[in-house]
């Protein structure tokens, strides 16, 4: 017990009187600042919660032993049901198998109550802690007055308070209740991290025992009494609108109760969704144009004209870029560019919206119910106070669901029909509905002085609807004496989003390709080049530099040493690192020549996110990282002819199988910094290794996503 | 419209749909067996999967109508107790992530099994080919396959 962790009493609200069976805290996990907002209790619905009072901000200790955590941030497989509890366990040192987890409502309460960012745990981290340690010194403060001991020489383990001079001893279920009558401190101190015995181990999804077994935790699962289904069709084509709509034969068809047309969609409103998709495709609706219609040849032109364009907004400029290129005895110049790719979470859009007279009732799967909420109140110009906002397990996010369109749709439905609807989406409608990962180009350009040194570097980024498509202060911004880095965008009516790891998801491919180019065009060796532009860096740093150099050199030089790097006879590798999130992760991808084709055959992960948490989730999101990386570099494409996305199901549009799995080595950094992000940055450098890898093998270097539609791929079959 | 007696999960049920609602949509809306998912609706993704008289198949795209007396088991009906060998495999190896492909993929996996009770990696890859996790939570899913194989 060494750290001192500074709390407000008014941080908490321990609540004596309403329960009578146990210790309750109520508190606020995520206010910024402690002590600036008090926990009141509010009532939920809804949410399996059994016990004597409905409080969503809290840890409860029942009589028995059970620990309840409510988790507030919408859990999509990032695995935050389970590593938040883990956290208040740990300080709590309590017995893991009584923690009951359930998924809280929105409320306004929290700080951040969304998923987005890899910013969950980072965010949360010490509140956690904070909580379950006060839970634990209120315990110990009821043992010691119960047994007339000096609570110092009380420890805890396991769920139990121990006084080993007295050998007396009493489970936090038999103190929960007196420990509720104790003045709750203002510090608290927090735990070593060398005695944690929760935090770093691999502790099991807590719902996985519901999702084996096939229980409706999800959104499109959600059923309630009296509830319709509903069925949209969206425009067909980005840039159109509704010119008029023939519904007769829909609505004369079975089991369909309406048909309604509202802004760009005409809703099919049935009893079943079989009946409904049978009834949507007699529809006959004619659209018009109302914007651009673009095609995905339109933006290859465009980009050429974007990268030669005079007027780029400049993110960043140092030293003089100009005589450095003058001077340079070598210059390296190359494009890069990335498709659209659609979000394609396994369950598709799908939510349940109920308006009432009096307030509005929200279910479904939401990455960020707090501007779900806010938008719904500006659609219906009602109070935010009279929606409330139930969260579902999400079947995957991936930035798709940070949109909330499919939210505002299911109520204006609901407000227009007058009855709770669950709007359904099938897969067609996902990938065509947007939003997208939009389509960027990069050029990028370095200046090598007569020894190999990086004396200029540019790099123009332009996107779709990507203001800034660059990420100026990374690295090797900081190592580069005269820099230049600017970005342009067009607008389109294509709907773009944030995709995991939005930017750098192709940015770093990007980068590391390129740097690779320079590193081989200076004569040297891709890691040991990298670790030049770092010491630089360091020693002669040029403007700002926002990323860590120790914890970026920390993750080459291990991965380089786990992965054998230079070492393998008949294998080819390539390097990658990239910084996103906080988090630093390097890669090395092995390929190997089989009948005349690079096979990727294995990709080692070095991350630094800090502490571990979970093990077995932390392991989940670095190797899923990697292959989401690896097959959308490879595979994913989405593309535009007037207007409409051409890949429209699995299938035509391609997700990476487990036969083309490589396997995967992930290790992690273990130096005891408080958590950063997780769950995106080990998808960046991925398309970059695998790149520099098989330019390694092949002496072809892929410049364009999807790898698949190279030349070098294009050649072979059976890709 | 017609009634089709099925046989699900060693029970009977009577649905009362059109002869060409495909199997899944029968369980989702009118059996509340919510446990098989929608993924893609075109037999690409196996979040649907099923077993009909024991084979792995695609419930999205199997009309009621063609079932007649074969006997159908979803999720929910593949143990009593949730204690199947590939579920117990699924939570000893921590498999899922976002969750929603995985009742497609231990079906498979259960079917694969039945078949074929010790796959070689080759035979597990080619089962479990069909059935998309878009976590990529893959090699957890191999490792689960071979997990269960070894305790059946």
């Amino acid at each position: 017990m060494t750290t001192l962790n500074k709390t407000s009493r008014r941080d908490f609200l321990k609540i004596t009187s309403l329960t009578g069976s146990g210790l309750l805290l109520g508190f606020n996990w995520f206010s910024a600042e402690a002590g600036q907002t008090e926990s009141v209790p509010i009532g939920i619905a809804n949410t399996g919660f059994t016990g004597p009072i409905n409080f969503n901000s809290y840890l409860s200790i029942a009589t028995d032993g059970t620990v309840t955590v409510f988790s507030p941030n919408p859990e999509l497989g990032q695995n935050i049901m389970t590593s938040f509890p883990m956290i208040v366990a740990e300080e709590l040192d309590a017995d893991w198998s009584k923690i009951k987890v359930l998924q809280a409502p929105f409320d306004t309460k929290y700080d951040r109550q969304l998923t987005g960012g890899s910013g969950a745990i980072p965010h949360s981290w010490k509140r956690l802690r904070t909580a379950g340690a006060t839970a634990r010194y209120l315990l110990i403060a009821a043992a010691a007055k119960k047994w007339n001991a000096d609570a110092s020489e009380c420890t805890t383990d396991n769920g139990f308070v121990i006084h080993a001079k007295s050998g007396n001893k009493l489970s936090y279920g038999e103190l929960a209740e007196e420990a509720s009558k104790i003045a709750i401190p203002a510090d608290v101190p927090l735990k070593n991290r060398k005695d944690f015995k929760i935090i770093g181990k691999s502790i099991k999804n807590v719902e996985n025992k519901k999702i084996i077994t096939g229980k409706g935790i999800f959104g499109s699962d959600f059923y309630r009494e009296g509830m319709v289904l509903a069925m949209i069709q969206r425009p067909p084509a980005f840039g159109t609108k509704i010119k008029s709509v023939d519904d007769t034969a829909a609505k004369a068809m079975p089991g369909i109760i309406d048909v309604v047309t509202f802004k760009n969609n005409v809703a099919v409103v049935g009893k079943s969704t079989w009946e409904i998709l049978k009834a949507r495709k007699t529809l006959k609706v004619e659209y018009e144009k109302d914007g651009n219609i673009e095609s995905t040849s339109d933006h290859d032109q465009l980009f050429v004209s974007l990268l030669n364009s005079d007027n780029a907004t400049v993110r960043r400029k140092d030293g003089d870029v100009e005589t450095a290129f003058k001077n340079a005895a070598k210059v390296i110049k190359s494009e890069y560019q990335c498709p659209f790719v659609a979000h394609n979470p396994m369950e598709p859009m799908n939510f349940f919206a109920n308006v009432r007279p009096d307030g509005v009732e929200l279910v479904g799967p939401t990455q960020t119910p707090g501007r779900a909420r806010t938008a719904v109140a500006e659609l219906l110009k009602i109070p935010e106070d009279k929606i409330s906002v139930e969260i579902t397990r999400l079947g995957g996010g991936f930035g798709r669901r940070l949109k909330f369109d499919y939210v505002l749709e299911a109520v204006e439905l609901s407000s227009i029909i007058k009855k709770p609807v669950k709007v359904l989406w099938t897969r067609e409608d996902d990938m065509t509905g947007g939003s997208y990962r939009p389509a960027v180009r990069y050029r990028f350009e370095a200046a090598l002085d007569d020894k190999g040194n990086l004396i200029g570097y540019k790099l123009r980024g332009v996107g779709i609807n990507q203001n800034n498509s660059t990420r100026e202060d990374n690295f090797p911004s900081g190592a580069v004496d005269n820099l230049l880095i600017d970005s342009m965008e067009h607008l389109s009516p294509i709907t773009t989003g944030a995709w995991r790891a939005p930017v750098t998801n192709f940015l770093a491919f990007a980068e590391q390709s390129f740097l690779d180019e320079v590193a081989l065009a200076a004569g040297k060796d891709a890691v040991q080049f990298r670790l030049e532009l770092l010491q630089k860096a360091r020693t002669k740093p040029v403007g700002a530099i926002k990323y860590n150099i120790d914890r970026m050199e920390t993750v080459i030089k291990q991965a380089a040493e786990k992965s054998g790097w230079g070492t393998k006879k008949g294998v080819s590798q390539g390097f990658s690192v990239y910084f996103s999130h906080a988090s630093y992760v390097a890669q090395v991808c092995d390929v190997v020549m089989k009948a005349g084709k690079p096979a990727v055959t294995k990709i080692y992960a070095v991350a630094d996110c800090g502490e571990v948490v979970n093990k077995s989730g932390a392991m989940h999101q670095v190797m899923g990282g990697v292959l989401d990386g690896y097959g959308h570099a490879m595979y994913g494409k989405l593309t535009f002819k007037d207007g409409k996305p051409a890949e429209t199901n699995f299938g035509p549009y391609r997700l990476i199988r487990m036969k083309e799995i490589p396997e995967v080595e992930a290790h992690f950094v273990d130096n005891g910094i408080d958590p950063t992000g997780l769950g995106e940055p080990a998808l960046p450098p991925t398309g970059g290794a695998v790149a520099n890898a098989i330019f390694k093998a092949t002496g072809t270097r892929l410049k364009n996503q999807p790898f698949i539609d190279e030349p070098l791929y294009k050649t072979m079959k059976a890709f | 419209m017609p009634i089709f007696n099925l046989r699900i999960n060693g029970k009977e049920y009577k649905a009362d749909v059109a002869a060409d609602t495909p199997l899944l949509w029968v369980l989702r809306d009118h059996l509340s067996l919510v446990g098989t998912k929608y993924g893609c609706g075109i037999a690409q993704c196996g979040a649907c999967t099923v077993h009909v008289d024991g084979e792995a198949t695609r419930s999205c795209t199997l009309p009621v109508s063609a079932i007649s007396t074969k006997k159908i088991t979803t999720i929910e009906g593949l143990s009593e107790n949730g204690d199947h060998p590939v579920q117990l495999a699924w939570d000893e190896a921590d498999v899922p992530q976002c969750g929603f492909c995985q009742a497609g993929q231990i079906m498979t996996a259960a079917a694969l099994l039945k078949r074929k009770p010790k796959p070689s990696d080759q035979e597990i890859a080619d089962a479990m080919n069909g059935n998309l996790c878009r976590c990529c939570a893959y090699h957890r899913i191999r490792e689960a396959v071979k997990l269960a194989s070894s305790k059946i």
